[in-house]
């Protein structure tokens, strides 16, 4: 921190090597009305909570992110011999290579949203308490499908209630709750975290000052509810899949993966695609005349696919997927306006232009909706040819919105002793 | 500095025409300073609309709620009558639909004030007539060619705008800003078409 630059990003840190927490809620409610008896929830902070508790952020991870949004992992850390203290080079480009797709699977990575998340970064560790869950029904330690039930000693599998994007926000509320937090100051979140942002702010409208939602909507249209479906058809139609109960046998790779690979098509944009893989062959100068690997972009998401069957429960991914269906966040009003009026949160809403997963229009909905209740609402249109992956690729373009406005937010927090105005 | 001193004298103008505890959209609000004195020096609730997204962000900063918005494409989810007041300055001439953005003004506020480039001043009608070439001044400073002002009026058509739109003039205040280094602008009661650079107008609807 002794740069003399003027340019922040020099001045930039990680968040170090992070240990995972975990805390056992008991009899927690659903919205389809099951109850679920225990549900472990695998939590990582960063930053210190200050004696006033105002400066609490809550990251909501995406569909297939989890706890882990920055800075490294105690295992990672340990395996790869560093200590902790021993001047070792925590920046995002020690270890990790620049192109996390190019590093070998071995390689520890920095959490998903490294960039963003740490001393001197947007959501600054220096000045904010960060905490991230992973979600209800996911795979990376908090309660889910693969999870194992305790009444009957084996994975729930399919037998997990269906749960929703609400379910996932009533548990981190119970951690938030659990923590000593009476109010966040924001709620953050991109994609299906950006749902859990909005879900907050309508559902405990008091206990959270301001919420970010990037790249995101607050319904899907129809279109991706296609891809998620198709992406669902392949897991279910995967012979391994089993009914969901395959954790003794092998787990349904092959659909998964097809899972996968439609997923990423949705994150990425034609511009991006061609600019990334063009119409280049791998490893080799003519077509083969058959059905091998030949494209760059065929052996990108074959690799993306199989990566993901190495980290990622299969059944998860229908739950999540279902989940985001769902979500609604009119859900219950006669309009959008109606389930928004009298929140007195503050909001940021940031798109990216090129993202035709969560297109623009939809986040202008949500403004236009709270616009219409006199709601506190920040609104950009970020230009980016990354598509939807552009929250996790687009830093710089979105500390220029959030760093400014979370700032601001605890002044205003601190000066009118509680609730912006 | 507080946010008066900052503020532009034009902007001070405006500002002043606001009532205490007024609800006002400012439309192209650049920075938000209009904005933020309004709020902080009259109690206003505020909020604002640009497309520049440095301002947005500088606005953000300052705590303001800014949506990025083509004003040409309207003012979509704001009520009808959501506001006192709402604020066009310096930029009616730079749309390129000001019939329509005067009327979703004029929807969704009780009232509009606008500010624009009087072109019948007389510096910019003797630029024209001595030299034969389109004006370029102070509060005119682009080429016709690279220009962002594709709408100039005069106070006079002005007048005529506004009353083919169903809106009436309530207030005219033809000013002139030409020396901003002292810090206050004069206003032109003689011959204002002529003699104005700029001009304040709070308009409302007929009905």
């Amino acid at each position: 921190m002794t740069s003399t630059t003027s340019d922040p990003w020099d001045e930039v840190g990680s968040a170090g090597v992070v240990a995972s927490q975990g805390l056992v809620l008991s009899d927690v409610k659903l919205t389809s009305g099951d109850v679920l008896s225990q549900v472990h929830v695998v939590y990582e902070t960063y930053g210190r909570l200050n004696d006033r508790k105002d400066n609490a952020v809550l990251v909501c991870h995406a569909l297939s992110g989890d706890a882990h949004v920055a800075g490294w992992r105690e295992e990672d850390a340990r395996t790869a011999g560093w200590q902790p203290g021993d001047g070792t080079d925590w920046s995002p480009d020690h270890a990790a290579t620049g192109d996390p797709d190019a590093a070998p699977a071995s390689a520890p990575k920095p959490g998903w949203w490294d960039p963003f998340v740490g001393p001197g970064k947007t959501i600054d560790t220096n000045r904010y308490f960060v905490i991230c869950s992973n979600v209800l029904g996911g795979c990376s330690g908090t309660t889910g499908p693969s999870s194992v039930n305790p009444e009957t000693g084996r994975p729930y599998g399919l037998s997990f209630p269906v749960i929703t994007v609400e379910d996932m926000v009533d548990v981190q509320a119970a951690l938030v709750e659990d923590l000593g937090i009476d109010r966040l100051l924001a709620v953050v979140g991109g994609s299906m975290g950006g749902m859990q942002a909005l879900s907050w702010a309508r559902r405990y409208p008091t206990r959270v000052a301001s919420c970010v939602a990037i790249a995101t909507t607050w319904r899907l249209a129809a279109q991706a509810i296609a891809f998620n479906e198709v992406g669902r058809t392949a897991i279910l139609g995967d012979a391994s899949f089993r009914a969901g109960d395959y954790y003794e046998h092998g787990v349904p790779r092959h659909g998964l993966a097809v899972a996968r690979m439609i997923g990423h098509i949705t994150y990425l944009s034609d511009e991006s695609m061609h600019e990334k893989f063009g119409r280049r062959l791998r490893n080799r100068d003519e077509h083969a005349f058959g059905f091998v690997t030949e494209f760059e972009v065929e052996s990108y998401l074959a690799y993306q696919g199989k990566r993901f069957t190495e980290r990622f429960d299969a059944n998860t991914y229908l739950y999540m997927t279902k989940s985001m269906d769902y979500f609604d966040l009119a859900e219950g009003s006669p309009s959008l306006a109606d389930a928004l009026a009298g929140i007195p949160v503050r909001f940021l809403a940031l798109s990216f232009s090129s993202d035709w997963l969560f297109p623009t229009y939809q986040s202008r909905e949500l403004v236009d909706a709270l616009r219409c209740v006199g709601a506190e609402v920040s609104f950009a249109e970020i230009p980016s040819p990354y598509g939807h992956d552009a929250f996790l690729l687009e830093p710089e373009q979105q500390h220029k919105f959030v760093e400014p406005f979370l700032a601001r937010v605890l002044v205003d927090e601190r000066t009118k002793g509680g609730g912006v105005r | 500095m507080s946010a008066r001193d900052q503020l532009r004298p034009d902007l001070r103008m405006v500002a002043s025409l606001v009532p205490e505890g007024s609800r006002v959209l400012d439309l192209a609000c650049a920075d938000g300073s209009l904005m933020a004195h309004l709020r902080d020096e009259r109690g206003c609730q505020v909020r604002g609309v640009e497309i520049n997204h440095a301002d947005i962000a500088a606005a953000v900063a300052q705590g303001l709620s800014v949506v990025e918005n083509d004003l040409d494409e309207g003012l979509g989810g704001y009520k009808d009558g959501a506001f006192d007041f709402v604020i066009l300055s310096q930029t009616l001439q730079v749309v390129k639909r000001p019939a329509f953005v005067l009327r979703e003004m004029l929807r969704v506020g009780e009232r509009g004030i606008v500010s624009f480039p009087n072109f019948g001043y007389w510096k910019v009608r003797g630029y024209l007539a001595s030299r034969g070439r389109m004006p370029v001044s102070r509060s005119i400073p682009y080429s016709w060619y690279d220009t962002p002002n594709i709408h100039h009026t005069t106070l006079k058509d002005f007048r005529d705008f506004i009353d083919a739109n169903a809106g009436i003039i309530e207030r005219e205040i033809p000013l002139l800003t030409e020396n901003w280094h002292r810090a206050e602008v004069r206003r032109v009661s003689f011959v204002p078409n002529l003699f104005a650079d700029t001009a304040v107008a709070v308009v409302r609807s007929k009905v």
